[in-house]
């Protein structure tokens, strides 16, 4: 199907931190945005957070300089995604809210709509069991910051149709944005394996083996990685990585996703990260 | 850069009291002296997310909008490059580039 973007559009539902960074870089590809959030704190918030994040991938040069923005406009109601070219799903990760929110914007907008997910973990087949029309969802997995990283992992379900993925390439050609397109799973590619190491490289913490940046320097040191696994987890949120975690656990009954007492107590002392200003590392100043 | 070069720039710092205070602001921030003409990235104490804090001081501190042509890595790479830049945005200095 050919959607005229410009005038279409896309709505995010979610203004946490990845639902903000999807929307600077729809905004700054010139994309009209509505994004939603049932909390009015969040969307009072976004608009300022849209901008500097758009600015800061201007200044990086990792968003057009000159192109003319498009339009952000808020709303803490799920009605508002109707008339959107895409709607993209970027709620907390937790299963039941995923599937009622998808469900709700499966009822709001009109057939052919693609719908996405930005579940980090969650099998798509399981959320679009949720929605209306199954083969209308993708699952689009954005890393952080979307605006600065340039692939996304991909989901295609099994139920997930070729008009979908026909939609979504489209929407990525204006978004400029690199598609890796795996198969369905719990964690699918990335977070089968990332969560694993981040969980692993925590427990050794936990058990006073090594100190946070030491686990880090084996990765940044002697393999070449540009971050290591824990200062990818501050990245990611330590919530967002419990979260995970427990989804993968639940989903596999794999041991190595069983959270380490490390996370489960820096999460519950409110120690998230980068976006509290502290994690496995500090940050002095909260980032969000 | 020599040592006496950068003597030499942070002394003309004095006489420009946008340098100056930016001087002051990355000393206060970072815990490291740069002089006006280094290279603030190249030295592995501020990274780049840190350059979008950089922006705002600016705007903030001197009264000035940055708009997005000027949003250039290369703006915020010396203090010499943005008191130019505020220079500039002030009225006071043609665009050079």
């Amino acid at each position: 199907m050919d959607i005229e973007w410009s005038a279409h559009g896309i709505a995010i539902v979610g203004a946490g931190v990845m639902g903000v960074g999807i929307a600077a870089l729809a905004v700054g590809r010139g994309l009209p945005v509505v994004l939603v959030d049932v909390a009015e704190d969040r969307t009072r918030r976004a608009p300022d957070a849209v901008h500097r994040q758009v600015r800061t991938a201007q200044l990086l040069g990792r968003l057009p300089r000159d192109a003319a923005l498009g339009e952000l406009t808020t709303s803490t109601s799920v009605a508002q995604v109707a008339g959107a070219g895409a709607v993209i799903e970027a709620v907390t990760e937790v299963p039941e809210v995923k599937a009622k929110v998808l469900a709700e914007i499966s009822g709001a907008v009109g057939p052919g709509t693609l719908l996405t997910s930005n579940t980090s973990a969650i099998p798509i087949q399981e959320l679009a069991a949720a929605t209306a029309r199954p083969a209308e969802l993708v699952g689009t997995h954005f890393m952080n910051p979307p605006y600065l990283i340039h692939a996304v992992e991909v989901v295609r379900g099994p139920d997930t149709g070729d008009a979908a993925m026909a939609t979504l390439e489209s929407l990525f050609a204006i978004l400029d944005r690199q598609a890796i397109v795996v198969g369905d799973g719990p964690g699918f590619v990335s977070n089968r394996i990332l969560m694993w190491v981040i969980n692993d490289a925590a427990r050794l913490v936990q058990e006073g083996r090594a100190a946070p940046k030491d686990v880090d320097d084996i990765f940044v040191g002697c393999f070449g990685h540009r971050t290591g696994p824990l200062a990818t987890a501050d990245l990611i949120g330590l919530d967002s990585v419990v979260d995970t975690l427990r989804v993968l656990f639940d989903r596999t009954g794999d041991d190595g996703y069983r959270t380490c007492r490390e996370l489960v107590s820096k999460v519950q002392e409110g120690h998230f990260g980068r976006k509290t200003g502290r994690g496995f590392y500090e940050y002095g100043e909260s980032m969000s | 850069m020599t040592a006496s070069d950068g003597q030499l720039a942070t002394e003309a710092a004095a006489t420009d009291p946008v340098a100056e205070r930016l001087l002051r602001f990355l000393a206060d921030r970072t815990k490291i002296e740069y002089t006006t003409d280094e290279d603030l990235f190249a030295r592995g104490g501020i990274s780049s997310l840190f350059a979008m804090e950089l922006v705002l001081h600016l705007e903030q501190q001197f009264g000035v909008a940055v708009p997005g042509p000027e949003l250039t890595m290369d703006n915020f790479r010396t203090v010499q490059a943005m008191a130019a830049l505020v220079r500039r945005l002030q009225g006071g200095e043609p665009n050079s580039s």
